[in-house]
């Protein structure tokens, strides 16, 4: 029911995309060896009552990678960029801190 | 013989003689009758068996919110359960059935579980049936046979569906004087209109108005708007359309029924077309119901709501009954008298809770022999398989006062009229959580999106003039995109109703005071619930089965939060309601799978070989969409013969296998090992030209991937 406006295609039912996920995640080094790090990259997720930056894959149209900002309860769609360099990673994430604590004890 | 049939009056069309079939009897009616009217004008009363009680039940209400008569319609594989009679249209050749009882809908040898009741009260398969422990079985399948409604057709259905889509500035849900008002403002606000309405009349409430001089008004008020919406090019009016469900974005859902009126549609029409409509603004005027009262054997046939008494009489030409009980706690239900009076039924006494009332209705009702009892409430239904007889106790809006003074009022008619509900469902299924209004005793709509407007009775709202500007104003504002503030947003009690959610009962001992008629949901399951933890109004709603039917409370909801509420002792806003979902009304699978059944479930993909593999024996599997050999049978050998032939053919000479169907990657470059190296398990990057290997690559997780 959710309409996103593709960059190159226009306004586009969501039934033209792929959810891809979370959008905020910065994936750790190749060589990083750290378990905890690579944990908390592939598990550890915020889940919020409120906006969420996600990926969306244009696959039945340019098949173009989109960054859609979304609020999970009212799906309404704030802004929608193409995917660009470096995802900006939040620096106070509230299940990053969960999780710390959680390895501290 | 149509022997409660009016000479006169009605929107029917007399011309057209209709034959159709219940239960096995030969019945007539008119066009323009639904299947409850012609089978009240033939003298029908007993329509159906309730689901836990098998007691049995009459006509209660004339529109979607009945919960009684619930009939199978339709024959073989055409045939559907569950169908209410009040909404099915009828048609020549009709043939429908009573459910839910054996051998007969007179002498139903289930009726015993209404004896059975205290091991039936809620929860029971929790509690009843569990000793024996290895005795679950035999009674599970008792239990499953005893349960269930209709029988659905076990065969394919024949019927074909269609799926179609539009768009709209406006979408207008309900075609009664809100909805009609909505729709016209905003065509000539230059919107492009589409009006829904689920009956196959438009009019709504104005189609059971009196021919009064307000009602004349009314009647050429409504031919005038609904002939500008036929002409106008940028209004398009569907009828026989339910809007089953408010999505995201007001993406609506609608279901359109084609061909389910017509005896002999043409081989190419599908019988309902499932809309899906992405409106700019959505305007619902869906109106309200009316509410019933709780007191002890509120179910008898006989007992029905005023609004439908006035629809039966005014609408249908209908005589509900020969003597009539008014019984009420506001001022809408006076009015109902007069179509009584003029359908030739007697009007016997006016049973209002309220101690004062207003003169002038005192009056006017005594005038025509009419006795009122202000101060008084119905305590208890008597009759057998019918109303026979009401009994009153005098009231004082508290409690029984005076035990003495009751009195028993002979009659075979009771209406009722507890006040009036908004239809709110649309609405909230967005989310937006209805508010309870004291001044309506009821609940009103929650805050709303920017593209999302409540109109008429659905806000709260009372009488014409109100409801009708309502529409307008909401039309034109949404047409023209500019916010109009519809005026009069706090509600007023406009009918003085004092809310009675539950008549106390005179007696101790166990009488059933039904909240929920179609799931046999009692006052006292609702106490029982409450009293064992339950008081939370999903879990209520989860363990009594209250509003869980397929009227999905539309009468019983508010008085069952109500009740709980009274049993919890707080607030009815702190109890609430259940979330809202679609659909508002039973929707058909058929209609959501359109013409995506069969071969065109799924495309079939085959390989460049497919023809090869066919000749050479091959037994195939479907892997996705696909059609792939499971293995080549030759000479006769079984599967098993066939896989091992298969082994040592490649063990000891060659195998050849199609997997053409699989997706081919070309990766070039200098860095294509690295890259591969980061995908795979294995390592790529020293691997030689004309070789081939096996790989698989695994997600983030550590989960394959793909091989």
């Amino acid at each position: 029911m959710v309409r996103i406006k593709c960059p190159f295609c226009g306004e586009r039912d969501y039934s033209e995309f792929k959810y891809y996920g979370d959008a905020s995640k910065v994936r750790p080094d190749f060589e990083n060896e750290s378990i905890d790090d690579w944990c908390r990259h592939v598990f550890v997720r915020d889940n919020p009552m409120g906006w969420h930056v996600e990926y969306w894959h244009h696959v039945h149209g340019c098949r173009a990678w989109l960054r859609v900002e979304r609020h999970t309860v009212t799906h309404r769609i704030a802004t929608v960029d193409l995917v660009r360099g470096e995802p900006k990673q939040r620096e106070t994430s509230p299940s990053t801190a969960l999780w710390t604590r959680a390895k501290a004890r | 013989m149509q022997r409660q049939r009016l000479a006169s009056g009605g929107r029917l069309d007399r011309s057209k003689k209709i034959a159709f079939q219940f239960d096995g009897k030969r019945l007539t009616g008119y066009a323009g009758d639904t299947l409850a009217s012609a089978l009240l004008a033939n003298g029908v009363r007993l329509v159906g068996r309730s689901f836990k009680y098998h007691r049995p039940r009459g006509l209660y209400a004339a529109g979607v919110e009945e919960p009684n008569a619930l009939v199978e319609l339709r024959k073989g594989a055409h045939k559907e359960p569950n169908t209410l009679a009040t909404v099915a249209e009828l048609f020549d050749g009709l043939v429908a059935n009573s459910q839910n009882n054996w051998p007969s809908l007179r002498f139903d040898l289930m009726g015993v579980s209404n004896r059975l009741s205290p091991l039936l009260s809620v929860g029971f398969y929790y509690k009843t049936f569990m000793w024996p422990r290895s005795w679950w079985l035999r009674y599970e399948s008792l239990i499953r046979k005893a349960a269930g409604m209709g029988a659905a057709s076990s065969e394919p259905d024949p019927d074909s569906y269609e799926h179609a889509h539009d768009f709209c500035d406006v979408l207008v849900v309900g075609a009664g004087p809100a909805g009609i008002a909505a729709a016209v403002a905003a065509v000539e606000a230059g919107a492009r209109t589409i009006l829904v309405e689920q009956d196959f009349a438009a009019g709504g409430s104005l189609l059971a108005a009196a021919p009064t001089l307000d009602g004349d008004a009314a009647d050429d008020w409504l031919r005038e708007r609904l002939s500008y919406l036929d002409r106008h090019e940028a209004a398009r009016v569907m009828l026989r359309t339910t809007a089953f469900g408010c999505y995201d974005h007001n993406v609506v859902g609608l279901i359109e029924r084609v061909s389910d009126h017509v005896t002999k549609p043409p081989a190419y029409r599908p019988r309902q077309r499932l809309w899906t409509v992405r409106a700019e603004h959505l305007i619902v005027a869906a109106g309200s119901f009316e509410r019933p009262f709780v007191f002890a054997n509120n179910d008898l046939p006989g007992v029905m709501l005023a609004s439908a008494a006035k629809t039966y009489c005014r609408r249908f030409a209908v005589r509900p009954g020969g003597k009539a009980v008014v019984f009420t706690n506001n001022d809408s239900a006076y009015a109902v008298i007069d179509d009584l009076l003029s359908a030739g039924v007697r009007v016997e006494a006016v049973v209002d809770t309220r101690s004062v009332i207003d003169a002038r209705r005192v009056s006017a009702a005594s005038r025509h022999g009419t006795e009122i009892l202000n101060g008084f409430a119905v305590t208890e239904a008597g009759g057998k398989r019918h109303l026979k007889r009401v009994t009153v106790h005098p009231f004082d809006g508290r409690g029984i006062v005076g035990h003495g003074a009751s009195r028993t009022v002979d009659c075979d008619l009771l209406l009722m009229s507890a006040g009036w509900s908004p239809t709110l469902h649309l609405h909230s299924q967005t989310g937006a959580k209805p508010v309870y209004e004291a001044a309506i005793a009821g609940f009103a709509p929650g805050e709303s999106a920017a593209n999302h407007h409540v109109v008429g009775a659905a806000a709260g709202l009372w009488g014409f003039e109100a409801v009708i500007e309502s529409g307008r104003l909401a039309g034109r504002s949404a047409a023209t995109g500019r916010q109009c503030d519809i005026p009069g947003r706090a509600l007023r009690n406009a009918i003085n109703v004092e809310p009675l959610w539950e008549v106390p009962s005179p007696k101790s001992g166990s009488v059933k005071k039904f909240v929920d008629l179609q799931n046999d949901v009692t006052a006292s399951d609702i106490r029982q619930a409450e009293g064992e933890g339950y008081g939370f109004a999903e879990h209520l709603k989860r363990y009594t089965a209250l509003a869980m039917g397929t009227d999905q409370g539309k009468l019983s909801a508010v008085n069952g939060m109500a009740l709980m509420a009274a049993a919890r002792r707080v607030a009815i806003s702190d109890v609430g309601t259940t979330t809202f979902r679609p659909p508002f009304t039973p929707v058909a699978v058929g209609a959501l799978a359109g013409r995506v059944r069969g071969k065109h479930y799924r495309p079939a993909r085959v390989t460049p070989m497919h023809c090869w593999h066919e000749s050479n024996g091959a037994r195939l599997m479907q892997t996705g969409a696909w059609l792939r050999p499971r293995c080549y049978l030759r000479n006769g050998e079984s599967e098993e013969a066939a896989y091992r032939r298969e082994a040592a053919a490649v063990r000891s000479k060659v195998g050849l296998v199609d997997i053409s169907s699989l997706g081919k990657i070309d990766v070039q470059g200098p860095d294509a090992g690295e890259f591969l190296d980061r995908v795979y398990v294995n390592k790529w990057r020293t691997f030689r030209v004309n070789r081939a290997k096996y790989g698989v690559m695994l997600r983030d997780d550590g989960i394959v991937l793909d091989d």
